[in-house]
């Protein structure tokens, strides 16, 4: 067991691509459902819409930078789509409406049907050549020094990305702290009285799920401009799960929650995920009978176990106040 | 997704021999096995292609691979001859087949006579299409009583549901098939398990739901803990049953017979007559019992029965109890029509909540209409548009549902917020 | 007991009368739950620049009457105006933008706002509560200006002290007033009260009839919910009473409460018969 090496992948995970991908989509949600208190569970639709928005727009002959925006549109657009049927009923139907459309939407590139527009199963490659020619660092090469090692171009799409989520950091403080954010988070208290006091409530929650859907949309298109690749299996339902537990684990209605929560989930997943794998090659659990396969799925059992729990004994987070907890008596 | 994008290099290939992986196509029909040839295989480790073979003459087909590791195994359709379908068109794929050290892994795809081809015109396709959309609506049925009356009675709209139906199906399977179990005949291997996910509501109510509510816990959160048990479950079963699908040895795969001039398989009937008859049931166990009076008069407005001096609590437990067995059977009978897999229950989800919200969230009745409806209509709709899309129809439906009448059409407005 | 020559002395005390100068016309609202009929009322004016009280048995519907006028229940069927301007149909939120704010029996504080940002929100005038706005637009200047004038609404109502505590942290009472200094942040034309007094300590009682007074002086029209007779006769110009949905009566405090029909209402027996 070389701890080192354990330790080491749980830290670069978290820094790295995925690390900064996930904050930015956490934000996303944050804005959604820790501010706003909409449930939205397929919160992975919107990341799909936004990479395989940007690839198929490079696809049909636009620029990468284009398709950056058409992808981000995309999200902000699946937003508009899924919240005007839903969005003045109660709560559950906005989650009915979101858990079934990440499935359709990836169903659907699946298709042979949607093979010409979004390349089936094999999805669509190759795409993201504008950035990677931007990069300052040399792609092959090593930076860093002892174990902390980033090759150049992950280093590259890493930097990137973080600067992406310093930038929503402050995009997102800027607007809680506004009057907007107010509203906002007195719809989450208390709809009806808002509504006395003359404000489009239905509206107000309209564009907290768009903006939301753009943030998790500029996720997803990071992560597939890191890969060059849009597949389907990417996008499982299981994302829109990590995200909720980066949420609330960082402090669901907080401006930073999401960017901890990120750092603390891809550590621990990813230490946990080569623990495993390490421990299960060494022979530890011959016992249960596991085998590889089933090892790594342990994680995910203790993904889902851990959600609960943490909803139903520490919905605030690590670090939010019981004061400020997000779960009140909604 | 999350794996590939760890910045660890991939360790080098193992250089050692062996590694394989292989299969049989064989084309089942009734008693009749006949080897499939010329059909492509494809193998891909981590999105990227590795190799492809051909079926020869004996239906055999092997892939070397370059090691130990998670490959994915994908039947290439369209390479299928006529008369060839897979039983199951959605499995052409084994996403995650682990082949260790040395291992000649097994991969397993049913082929099957298909009905695909029909019988020839436009009428006789849409009856056996409304057929099979009646079997599906039997089958959604079963699990969407059970989501509707929770939801009637406590307010919960419980996402974990899929998974009592999956466990349904995967308990049964242990009951007919695993090398651990007794080897039942399905029928009899059912029983116990609708009784133990009965079992498993049960435990839910008492164990989870009750407590939370005790602790005042808000209803946001408690649908956050649903979808995190439905998580841990679908994972659990996972671990447990494998990722691979599997068929029942009974009625896995039935020659088409001709009834009032349409073809069907005997199972489609079986299933529909044998819901119906469920059905009937749970409709006289609403009407006619005590118990079931009483579900609906707390489903109708909590307050008012417990002025009535309703034990709500028990109720509650009930409907816990008898909605998880539903959804056990809907397992089971979905198993038997299709395959048993470990997210077959989160995968029917989105018929359930179709049904549910077209027919009114919080009443049986609406559930047992609704469920009815979608699957006529996803199934009939496949006449018309790609079979690999017709589950976006049913999310059609539900979207115009909201926008149209959002409390279904047997469901009252002050549910609906 | 309202002193000064009211422009309702010469109105008739007859259910559904005219008024000199209504603010809002009910020509009729019908409201049913299941089998139900919880609001069925004919016409109905309400005088500007008064204070009206709606009273009536438990289960009358007035606050049901109150979220149909509101925008907060579709009505069945119905027709009523605004000075003038039709009100049915209309979603609360822009019901309230014509100068109409209701506030609720069960109080609606949100709990976790500051006191400050509560009356804060109510303002009508504040860019920065649009998305571009809040992120382009100077909106402090406004925000200035406002958390001004709150913080003379929250040192009237007492609740200066509590500034920047969290709403959640109040008393019964002091929500009551939190909401009222909120409702009139709004400056609405119409307010109406569900329950004003309700929980809240006689001391407090007092100043709130004070701060609804005030509100009339102003130019303003309320109509509140109440049970307390005493404060009705108190301060109403005018009364109304509903009954099982319909309206019985109204008329100046003095006439109601001689009122047979009122009397039967409120002790759910049928005039003349022997108890």
């Amino acid at each position: 067991m070389d701890w080192g090496d354990i330790l080491f992948d749980g830290v670069l995970a978290a820094l790295g691509p995925a690390g900064a991908a996930y904050a930015l989509s956490a934000m996303g949600l944050n804005l959604q459902f820790g501010y706003t208190g909409l449930l939205n569970f397929g919160h992975v639709a919107f990341m799909m819409a936004g990479a395989y928005g940007t690839a198929i727009t490079v696809d049909a002959g636009g620029s990468l930078w284009l398709g950056v925006i058409v992808g981000i549109a995309s999200g902000a657009l699946l937003g508009m789509l899924l919240g005007i049927p839903t969005l003045r009923l109660r709560a559950d139907y906005l989650a009915i409406v979101t858990i079934s459309i990440g499935e359709i939407m990836r169903l659907f590139a699946r298709s042979g049907f949607a093979e010409p527009l979004t390349g089936g199963v094999f999805g669509i490659q190759a795409f993201a050549g504008e950035f990677f020619d931007l990069n300052p660092f040399a792609p092959g090469a090593r930076y860093g020094w002892g174990e902390f090692v980033f090759q150049g171009r992950a280093l590259f799409v890493s930097l990137v990305g973080w600067a992406l989520v310093g930038l929503g950091v402050i995009v997102t403080w800027k607007l809680i702290r506004s009057p907007w954010g107010r509203v906002v988070r007195a719809v989450r208290e208390d709809e009806d009285a808002v509504r006395s006091l003359g404000k489009n409530v239905f509206f107000y929650k309209l564009q907290a799920l768009m903006l939301g859907g753009a943030f998790g949309a500029l996720a997803g298109l990071l992560l597939a401009i890191e890969q060059q690749n849009v597949t389907p299996n990417s996008f499982e339902p299981r994302v829109t799960f990590f995200l909720y537990v980066v949420v609330i684990v960082g402090g669901a209605g907080t401006v930073i929650g999401p960017v901890i929560g990120s750092l603390i989930f891809q550590f621990l997943f990813f230490f946990f995920d080569s623990f495993m794998g390490s421990a299960q090659e060494q022979g530890w659990f011959d016992w249960a009978g596991f085998d590889a396969t089933d090892a790594a799925q342990v994680k995910l059992v203790l993904v889902g176990a851990g959600l609960m729990a943490l909803m139903a004994f520490r919905p605030q987070g690590i670090f939010g106040s019981k004061e400020e907890m997000l779960v009140g008596d909604t | 997704m999350i794996a590939t994008l760890a910045l660890i290099a991939f360790p080098a290939a193992s250089q050692a021999e062996g590694e394989t992986i292989k299969g049989t196509l064989e084309k089942i029909d009734g008693d009749v096995r006949e080897p499939v040839a010329g059909v492509t295989i494809t193998v891909e480790l981590d999105g990227e292609f590795i190799a492809s073979a051909e079926s020869n003459d004996e239906g055999d087909w092997e892939i070397p691979v370059p090691g130990a590791g998670t490959y994915l195994v994908r039947l290439e359709v369209d390479t299928l001859p006529d008369g060839v379908a897979l039983t199951d068109p959605d499995r052409f794929e084994l996403p995650a087949l682990s082949v260790r050290e040395n291992q000649n892994k097994t991969a397993r795809f049913n082929l099957g006579a298909g009905l695909s081809g029909g019988t020839g015109s436009t009428f006789n396709r849409l009856v056996e299409l409304l057929v099979i959309g009646l079997k599906l609506g039997a089958i959604i049925a079963m699990a969407s009583i059970g989501l509707s009356l929770i939801f009637g009675v406590t307010g919960l709209v419980n996402f974990a549901h899929g998974e009592m139906v999956t466990m349904g199906a995967v308990i049964a399977y242990f009951f007919h098939l695993s090398p651990l179990g007794p080897g039942w005949p399905l029928l009899v291997a059912a029983v116990p398990a609708i009784l133990l996910v009965a079992v498993f509501g049960w435990v839910n109510e008492a164990g989870l739901w009750r407590p939370l509510r005790r602790r005042r816990v808000g209803l946001i959160a408690m649908l956050v803990i649903s979808i995190g048990l439905s998580f841990a479950v679908r994972n659990v079963i996972n671990i447990m049953f494998g990722g691979e699908p599997k068929t029942y040895g009974d009625f896995a795969v039935q020659q088409p017979v001709e009834v009032l001039g349409i073809q069907t398989v005997p199972k489609n009937m079986f299933i529909i007559v044998f819901t119906v008859i469920v059905l009937v049931g749970v409709g006289l166990f609403l009407q006619r019992t005590k118990m079931g009076t009483a579900m609906r008069a707390v489903a109708d407005n909590r307050d008012l029965a417990e002025s009535s001096g309703i034990d709500v609590e028990r109720v509650i437990l009930v409907t816990w109890v008898v909605g998880a067995g539903l959804a056990g059977l809907g397992g089971v009978l979905q198993g038997a029509s299709e395959t048993v897999q470990w997210d077959m229950g989160f995968k029917l989800l989105l018929l359930i909540f179709a049904a549910v919200v077209l027919g009114g969230l919080g009443t049986a009745y609406g559930a047992m209409v609704g469920a009815f409806i979608v699957g006529v209509t996803v199934e009939m709709s496949t006449f018309w548009i790609d079979a690999n899309v017709k589950n976006a129809v049913a999310l059609g439906v539900l979207v115009i549902m909201l926008l149209v009448r959002p409390q279904g059409l047997l469901g009252t407005r002050e549910r609906i917020g | 007991m309202a002193t000064r020559e009211s422009p309702l002395a010469s109105v008739a005390p007859e259910p559904g009368v005219a008024k000199p100068d209504p603010i809002l016309v009910v020509e009729h609202i019908r409201r049913a739950f299941g089998g139900l009929q919880a609001v069925d009322v004919g016409r109905l004016e309400i005088q500007r620049n008064t204070i009206t009280s709606l009273i009536g048995p438990n289960g009358a519907g007035k606050t049901t009457l109150f979220n149909l006028l509101t925008g907060f229940d579709r009505a069945d069927d119905g027709i009523w105006h605004l000075n003038g301007g039709p009100l049915v149909g209309i979603p609360a939120y822009r019901v309230a933008r014509k100068g109409v704010v209701r506030t609720f029996q069960l109080t609606r504080s949100l709990a976790r706002l500051t006191v400050v940002e509560n009356v804060l929100l109510a303002a009508t005038n504040q860019h920065g509560e649009s998305l571009l706005g809040g992120l382009f637009s100077p909106w402090r200047r406004t925000e200035k200006a406002n958390a001004e004038k709150a913080e003379e609404l929250l040192d009237r109502f007492g609740l200066m002290h509590m500034r920047d505590e969290f709403a959640g942290s109040l008393s019964g009472g002091q929500r009551k007033l939190l909401e009222l200094a909120r409702a009139m942040m709004v400056r609405p034309e119409l307010i109406m009260l569900d329950e004003p007094m309700a929980g809240v300590n006689p001391a407090l009682t007092q100043t709130l009839l004070h701060h609804i007074t005030a509100l009339r002086d102003s130019g303003k029209t309320v109509i509140f919910i109440e049970h307390d007779m005493d404060v009705v006769q108190e301060i109403s110009d005018w009364v109304i009473v509903l009954a099982q949905g319909r309206l019985i009566a109204e008329g100046p405090p003095s006439h109601i409460a001689a009122n047979d029909d009122v009397i039967d209402a409120y002790l759910g027996r049928h005039h003349g018969e022997v108890p």
